[in-house]
This record gives structure tokens, sequence and C-alpha cells, in this order.
């Protein structure tokens, strides 16, 4: 197969594929968790559940002091992180025409070189955050296998991104393929391993909200 | 002024300007440093300016800098080539055209004379050959 | 026919003087980007080289690449080149035809067999299916026929280095290039729709000088196919900006900001253009305002629209993506019933939640 076979190849049959497995996967998720649905509350209601809800998915960005306490340096490079990744998936021009062929939605992007040095930055996070979940005890205990492999799934499109951009090593149709593959492995995985975080994690902190604005506490 | 009075658009100064990019001084120096060795150890030196990156205007002003000085040679070598010794004697500038009159080459030479300039053996072998033909033929006329 | 002489001693026969020789050999290395010391090289290399005996045969081809080598109003370097090759066979530019040019070819291919350069420009039909043929002779049979005695193979242009238009979906004629049918000679590929004139010329001038020129992956020489369009575009710093033209007469292409939306394959295409230039360097299509198509590439045309970005898929992704939310509105309807169905008999054997359980997550 020719560089430019395997490139035609990713940018079609397999992008396909793989947009058919994240949507297909992503919606049979979320039906799985709304479907199974919450024990109905007895109790009078107290307070107002979609005021809880709706405060504690946007509160909870916001860490509170004990927690940054217990683990700043996990909070701090978590959000370098999650900023970093933002920018370059969603504030990088060639990114962004693809999102505009798939929803015909557009907007501003940065200058490359910028989004190149936030790129770095990202992946500096990622390697850090790799070192702590191995060196702390508890976080080592905790991690499996799944664990590490998200971490990789997340970290290689920004490596082959990286590569790709400053064209090293391979040839450009390589390098770009390999990119646009190791995107297309991230979303065949996104549904089924705790990436799915990134939707999930509204209504987890919707219910939580919604559970405690119903009894009339914070949450 | 054009033809109805109306003044003649400047399109020099409309002109894009890119930025310089350095290189005159450094090639004028190579120059000098070609021309002691020229004169120390009798080593010749050719540059080809086609190699060197110059922006827009600043060949011309290398050009306009080396100037003319007292030789000037024209040769039609299928498309015409023209070789001047500049102000700066055992500098030459020699550029090649082709028969359409577009540059296929510009090279600075520091030497006694460039290459090309002399008779080559080979055609002197060929025009000598041709002269005696054409005396064999007058005295075989006579 | 060639008569076994030198270039040197042709050169003279034709009343070329060995000054014009040596200016074709300086104009020569300057374009080939050598240094001035290469260029008594060059002139005692090429002067001792015997005339070679060059077949040109041309298959499925739009003559677009004897079109480009041929472009002259005047004696250039080009013409030069080929006053000095012994051009025994090119059935679009010689003279004679039928029985007489086949017959040219024959003896051209016997009296110089081993040593002969066959320069191929077209696509080939790969399975004898009468598709293409010259004098009832089928296209591959001529090659296979003609390759045996070369020395080397030049394949002119992106039909007979790659395939080409005549490949492009749905290959009707079952097109092949050069180096799909041929396994055991040296083969230099010079893709381009059509190649820049003074790249054809160039790699013919540094075969005869120094031999197989250095060839990339493709088979392509180093020389001229070792850098991408996109790094040696001018308008590479408007794309390291972020600074892009979105339709063809906007403000941004009005400015001469980069092409790279409007479906530029600079970045994966290698070629001399952006430096080389096309009408003696007069400009290049980067420069005339259009993206590049990637003509130099193998399967151009099949690589998604000419107009379509490099980064985006070429399927439809968004009907992909509602027919994928379908399927999982579906899938998950079942699934979500069934998991229900699970949840109330666990509840109803007051089944207790372990740790795996927990774990899980799926």
């Amino acid at each position: 197969m020719t560089d430019t076979e395997f490139l035609l190849w990713v940018r079609g049959p397999a992008f396909n594929a793989a947009i058919f497995i994240m949507c297909a996967g992503l919606v049979i998720r979320f039906l799985e968790i709304f479907l199974l649905g919450r024990k109905a509350d007895l109790a009078e209601a107290r307070g107002s559940a979609a005021a809880g809800g709706l405060r504690t998915m946007f509160m909870r960005s916001i860490p509170d002091a004990g927690s940054f306490q217990r683990s700043g340096f996990t909070i701090v490079s978590g959000y370098v992180f999650h900023i970093g990744l933002f920018i370059v998936i969603f504030l990088f021009v060639p990114h962004i025409l693809v999102f505009e062929t798939a929803t015909g939605l557009n907007w501003p992007g940065l200058p490359s070189n910028i989004v190149d040095a936030t790129n770095v930055v990202t992946m500096l996070a990622l390697l850090g955050v790799l070192i702590h979940r191995i060196k702390d005890p508890v976080m080592r205990m905790l991690s499996g296998f799944s664990d590490y492999l998200v971490w990789f799934v997340t970290f290689l499109p920004l490596l082959t991104g990286y590569l790709a951009f400053h064209r090293v090593g391979l040839s450009a149709p390589m390098l770009i393929g390999l990119h646009i593959l190791s995107v297309e492995l991230l979303m065949i995985l996104f549904p089924f391993t705790k990436l799915s975080h990134a939707f999930t994690l509204w209504m987890a902190r919707w219910y939580n909200g919604a559970i405690a604005g119903y009894k009339g506490v914070q949450s | 002024m054009t033809a109805n009075g109306m003044p003649a658009p400047d399109f020099a100064a409309s002109a894009p300007c890119a930025p310089p990019t350095g290189n005159l001084v450094p090639l004028l120096h190579e120059i000098r440093h070609a021309l002691t060795c020229w004169l120390e150890k009798g080593q010749e030196h050719v540059i080809d300016l086609r190699g060197i990156p110059l922006a827009p205007g600043e060949e011309d002003g290398l050009l306009e800098q080396l100037g003319e000085g007292e030789v000037k040679a024209g040769l039609t070598l299928m498309g015409p080539s023209v070789i001047i010794e500049t102000r700066y004697p055992g500098v030459w500038l020699v550029t090649h055209y082709s028969e359409d009159e577009s540059i296929t080459g510009r090279f600075i030479e520091v030497c006694e004379v460039p290459a090309i300039l002399k008779s080559q053996t080979d055609d002197i072998r060929t025009g000598l050959e041709r002269l005696e033909d054409q005396l064999s033929n007058a005295e075989a006329t006579v | 026919m060639s008569k076994n002489k030198t270039l040197g001693e042709t050169l003279q026969e034709r009343g070329i003087s060995r000054r014009s020789f040596l200016k074709f050999c300086a104009t020569t290395a300057s374009m080939m980007a050598l240094p001035p010391s290469m260029i008594p090289v060059i002139a005692s290399t090429l002067e001792k080289v015997r005339r070679p005996s060059v077949i040109w045969l041309s298959f499925q081809e739009c003559t677009g690449c004897t079109e480009s080598i041929t472009r002259s109003h005047s004696a250039t370097i080009e013409d030069l080149i080929f006053d000095t090759i012994s051009l025994d066979y090119h059935h679009t530019l010689q003279a004679a035809s039928g029985a007489a040019a086949e017959h040219a070819r024959e003896e051209a291919m016997q009296e110089n067999h081993g040593n002969y350069i066959l320069v191929v420009d077209g696509s080939i039909p790969g399975e004898n299916n009468g598709y293409s043929t010259i004098a009832g002779i089928s296209n591959k049979d001529m090659l296979l026929d003609t390759a045996a005695g070369a020395a080397a193979i030049v394949a002119v242009g992106s039909c007979a280095a790659f395939g080409g238009i005549p490949k492009a979906d749905p290959n009707p004629t079952g097109a092949v290039s050069v180096s799909d049918l041929i396994k055991d000679k040296p083969i230099v590929n010079v893709p381009g729709c059509p190649p820049i004139p003074a790249v054809m010329t160039g790699v013919l001038v540094q075969f005869l000088t120094f031999g197989l020129p250095e060839l990339d992956h493709l088979g392509r020489p180093a020389a001229f196919y070792g850098q991408s369009i996109h790094d040696r575009c001018y308008r590479r710093p408007f794309y390291d900006k972020g600074l892009f033209a979105n339709s063809f007469d906007d403000e941004g292409a009005k400015k001469g900001w980069c092409l790279f939306k409007l479906g530029c394959k600079g970045p994966t295409t290698y070629n001399a253009c952006a430096v080389t230039k096309w009408n003696d360097g007069t400009s290049f299509p980067i420069e005339a305002g259009h993206p590049c198509l990637g003509c130099s590439e193998p399967d151009f045309w099949d690589a998604g629209s000419f107009y379509k970005a490099l980064s985006i898929p070429t399927g439809d992704i968004g009907k992909t993506a509602v027919y994928a939310g379908t399927a999982g509105l579906v899938a998950g309807a079942a699934l979500g019933a069934s998991l229900r169905a699970r949840k109330k008999s666990a509840v109803k054997n007051h089944e207790r939640v372990t740790i795996d359980d927990l774990d899980q997550e799926s």
C-alpha cells in the first residue's frame, strides 16, 4: 500500500467506521444510563432539583481548598492539559474545517504556531500526569490497564499531530495518515472507556446536584 | 506625463517591498577574499549568483556597486552572453541568455580572464581544419 | 542511428563550438543547484558520453509530457539535449510512420542492445486487451519487448510513473504504471501532470553525467522531488500564522494568503514547482491563486476532491453520524430494556452490589 493509498483509506472508509462506532456507541451508552433511571424520591421536595442540578454542573469545576491541598498537582496539570486539548482540537484551522464539514458550523482559529506551542505544553502536562500516576502509591494501586490505555490514546494524537505539523521522520502523507488514524483509535475507544466522562460528567454532576437540591441542601 | 497629459503611473513606488536578505555585504567580502587569494596564490573563484537568495532589487544594487570597467565582450553562443570586467579589475560578470533573451545563468568570476572567453583547443583544431580546407580549395581553383 | 560517437564529437560535427558547450554546462550546473566547481566535471564527463540512443514510447497519454518538454520558441537547453541525444524513435515527433517507424525502432534496439535509454510516457493496459495498440502491437508487449534491451527506463509523467488519469476510478482499460510491469531494470520516475520541462531535461542530463540519480521511495530523483511544495511555498508564512483564503475571490485570496482551506495538496506533494516554477520561472499554480492538485503523487485523481482540504475526511461524515445515531437509538433502546429487566430481577432477588460490579467499565 503506498503512502497516498494509506492516507486515502484513513480519510475515507476508516474515518466513516470510526465515526459510526463513536456515535452509535455514545447513543447506546446514554440510553443505558437514562433508561436505568433512578429510584423515585418519595419524600416531599424541600428545594428545586433543577436549580441544584444546574448549579452543580458548573460549580464543581471550581476545586475547593481541601481538594487543592490533597491533590494540587492533579488539579493544576489536569486543567492545563484539558484546556490545552480544547485549544489544540477546536482552535486549529485544519481541525475546524473537519467540524465544519460535519456540522456546518465555523469559527475563527488561533495562529498555527500558538497552537503548536500549546500542543507541546499539553504533552508535557500529560507526561507529568502519567509519571504522577505511576509514582504515587495510591494512584498506582487504583490504576488498571484501562487507565493507561486511555492515557495512551489521548497522548498519541498529540504526538502524531506534532510530528505531522513539523514533518519529521516519515513522508508527509504517512505522517498525516498516522495522525488521523490515531484520532480514529481515540474515537473508537471513546464510548467504551472512561473517556466518555466528557459527556457523563455533566450527567453525574446534574444528578448529584438534583438529589441534593430536592432535599434542599447544597451539593 | 502620458499622451493625454495624465501623470504616468509610478510602478516602482507601488511595487511591494520585500525585506532585504543582508547578503550584499557578505558577497562583496567574498569577492574581496577571492581577489586576495588570487594575488597570493593565483587561485580562481566563481560565484553562482542564482544560487544566492537575493531580494528583488538587491541583485541590481550589487551590479551597480560592481559597475563597469574597461572590458565588455558580447558572445554569440546559442543565445547571447555578455562578459564585462567590473570596475574592480579581476572581477568579471558573466551573464548567459537564451535565444529568447531570458537569463539562464549569471556568475561572478575572480580571475585573469573567464575561461569561456578564451579560445578552446577543440574549436581551434576545428577552425584549423576549416582553414586548411579553404586553402586547398583556393589553391585548386588557381 | 547512433554511430557511437561521443557527445563532444557530435557537437563539433553539428558546428556547436566548445564555448557554447561550456555555456550549456555552466547554466545546467546552475539549474541543478550544483556549485560552479562542478562545471568542469560536467563538461569533461558529458563530452565523453557516447551519444546515447533514446527510444521514446508513448502509450495511453495525452501528449502533454511531450508538449511540455518540447515547448520552446527557439534553441534552448531543452533543444540542445534533444539535438545531442539520438532520439531514434518517437512516434509523435518523428517523420517516418507505420512499418518504417517500427523498423527504425527495431534497428535501434538491435544496434544498441543493452545500452539505450527507454523513455516512456502514458500508462499501459495491464492485460493484453486491445485498448491501446501501436502498429497492431499492444502497449504491454511493446514495453516488455523494448525494455528487455534497455540500460534504464525513464517513466515521464504521472501516467507512466503511477498510472495517472487512465488509472483513475473506474480504470476502464486496466491501466498500470511502468514499474508495475517491469521489475528487472532501473526505473526513474519523473511524475507530474505534466512534469516541469526543466526537471525532465535536468533528469536526463543528470542521468547522462552521473548515472542513476538518488531516488526516493517512489523512484523519483531526490534532487527535484526531495522537497514538498509546502516546505518551499512562498505563502507558508500565512499558513504558519493561520491566515487562509476562504474562497477564490475573497479578501484573503486577494492578499495572497494560504490556500489550504481551498484544498491545496501542497503539504503532501513532492515536486520542484515552488522553486523551479513553470514557463521559465514565471509562476506556479499557487502563485496564480489556485491550490496545488498534487499532480506528482500517485492516485492524485482519486485522492478526494481537489477543493477539499487535506484534513477533511473524504466521506460524508454528517450522514454517517446520523445513521450511527439512529442505529444507536435502536440498539440502546433494546439494551436499556434488557438492563431494566435485569435490575428488576436483581432487586426482587435481593442481590448485593459487589466491588467487582463497581469496578466494571461497561
